[in-house]
């Protein structure tokens, strides 16, 4: 079943009565050639691209809940491609350019909506700090402009100018930055992944890996054991508790990140904005709420929940940024739990244990990675080297002393 | 979180700054052999349980004392407070 125009208008004359189900609800077979553990949408994407792109066979996804039940279904939906270290950058303008092409090249809605991004400027110094940003997103082939203070308040004349410790100064633009449909994302993927014919096996958690002289061979799993010939773990959240497993310590705690989302209000916000300084970030969705979230909690936890102050932290921010929202209503407040890893960046690497490799620390922006994330690792796991753009991502970089910390924090996750 | 701080009573885990897993109280030795190795482990790699897991928190807006919180990971219940002074010298008794 394609999806198109033509369909939507036969199956509105014809009372819906044609609609499949996007995919298949297979049993687990008794061995794969791979088996990606973890149905999100890094893990999705990563057996779409390893089915459609690299022509493999015999997968399987493993899934604890159901599909797309993890942090996919719990952010807020911002796609960009606006970091500044060279590890970092081209792999998010790899992930900007498949969201560019992603509707078509999987036949889904995943509602990607190029709105833009605006970073808020405060200071001279914040200034420099983005135009040097800009720089390395333009040397990268992204888009970037730097915009003084008139232009942004062409842009959204309802920002608080003058507020005595965050005046606004001016903004880095992104134009071709956006939001997609969070779900949208993970369940085109899953359909493409099953139309190519990945097994998508939901209520099978992995609980433990079955390793004989270093090197990987199947997980055993709540339904039972699964022989397998590589095992890509992208689990991000619980990345610490399944690799744990195969007896890996890593570099990745687990923090938890709030988000908001307000009633319904009229087309206000253009795109999406960012005010760093106030730790508060905001877009509108398409039926009308304001998306909005702040730092995280900054406390180990796996709780899927945060706490009051970091809820009220982030009020104030928005408050501060544009006090005409101290009308609208909370609607809701969720949270998800991060892999915050120890330099802010993510891992996709093989691991000491031979077969089993790792996709995980994606902190607060595995979102936007998701299709960059899924075909670097699908080309890891496929090809046994690393893609191109993802090759600084390495699990020993600590080691090595060659971390990609974009905020200069250092080994402090709960401060990236 | 109310955290039960053990000289003030409990306190609004607000008042706190959030440092990371209480093992960072047993840093490995320089000088010692393998000593690269020790503190790669140290500064980078992290239990991170879930379920109880032994913090440091700092009561950064209080009495400026660093105290060590027992606390589930899953359902945040704090379980014990001690300060960090005394884990680290009665932990330092234990090893003399």
């Amino acid at each position: 079943m394609r999806f198109s125009g033509f369909r939507v208008i036969k199956e509105a004359l014809t009372g819906h009565k044609g609609w499949q189900p996007l995919w298949r609800n297979p049993d687990p077979k008794p061995a794969y050639d791979y088996v990606i553990v973890g149905g999100g949408g890094h893990g999705l994407a990563t057996a779409y691209y390893l089915a459609n792109t690299f022509r493999k066979a015999r997968i399987a996804v493993l899934e604890k809940g159901w599909l797309g039940s993890g942090n996919i279904g719990r952010n807020t939906t911002i796609i960009r491609s606006n970091y500044g270290l060279p590890g970092n950058q081209p792999f998010y303008e790899f992930s900007m350019k498949l969201w560019e092409g992603l509707e078509q090249e999987f036949n889904f809605n995943a509602m990607v909506s190029q709105r833009g991004i605006l970073n808020l400027i405060h200071t001279d110094a914040q200034r420099d700090a983005y135009r040097r940003r800009g720089n390395a997103m333009l040397f990268s082939g992204a888009d970037a402009e730097l915009l003084d203070r008139d232009r942004v308040r062409d842009m959204c004349p309802w920002l608080n100018f003058d507020n005595a410790r965050f005046p606004i100064k001016g903004g880095l633009m992104q134009r071709r930055a956006g939001t997609a449909r969070h779900d949208g994302v993970a369940w085109g993927y899953a359909r493409g992944a099953d139309r190519a014919g990945v097994d998508l096996i939901q209520n099978c958690e992995v609980t433990g890996f079955r390793i004989e002289e270093g090197r990987i061979r199947g997980v055993e799993t709540s339904r039972g054991y699964i022989a397998a010939a590589k095992v890509g773990v992208a689990v991000a959240g619980s990345t610490s508790r399944v690799m744990e497993k195969a007896g890996l310590r890593l570099p990745i705690e687990s923090h938890v990140l709030q988000a908001f989302v307000s009633e319904g209000l009229k087309p206000l916000i253009p795109g999406v904005i960012t005010f760093g300084a106030g730790h508060f970030y905001v877009s509108q969705s398409d039926k009308g709420g304001l998306v909005f979230g702040g730092d995280i909690d900054g406390y180990n936890s796996y709780a899927q929940r945060g706490n009051m102050p970091v809820i009220e932290d982030v009020i104030e921010g928005g408050m501060a940024l544009m006090p005409m929202i101290g009308r609208a209503r909370l609607l809701r407040v969720w949270g998800g739990i991060m892999d915050m890893s120890m330099d802010g960046s993510p891992i996709i690497d093989r691991t000491p244990v031979e077969g089993l490799y790792l996709n995980a620390g994606w902190c607060y922006g595995g979102f936007k990675a998701t299709p960059a994330s899924g075909y670097s690792f699908a080309h890891l796991l496929a090809t046994d080297t690393p893609h191109e753009t993802a090759r600084h991502f390495r699990l020993d970089r600590f080691a090595r002393g060659h971390v990609i910390d974009e905020k200069g924090m250092g080994a402090q996750p709960n401060l990236h | 979180m109310l955290i039960p701080h053990p000289l003030l009573g409990p306190r609004d885990a607000q008042e706190f700054t959030y440092l990371g897993d209480a093992a960072l109280l047993a840093r490995p030795d320089g000088m010692a052999e393998g000593a690269l190795g020790a503190f790669i482990d140290y500064v980078y790699l992290r239990d991170n349980p879930a379920g109880v897991h032994r913090e440091l928190w700092f009561h950064e807006q209080g009495d400026r004392s660093w105290l060590v919180v027992t606390r589930n990971t899953v359902t945040h219940e704090i379980i014990d407070a001690q300060l960090a002074r005394d884990v680290a010298l009665a932990r330092k008794g234990a090893v003399a």
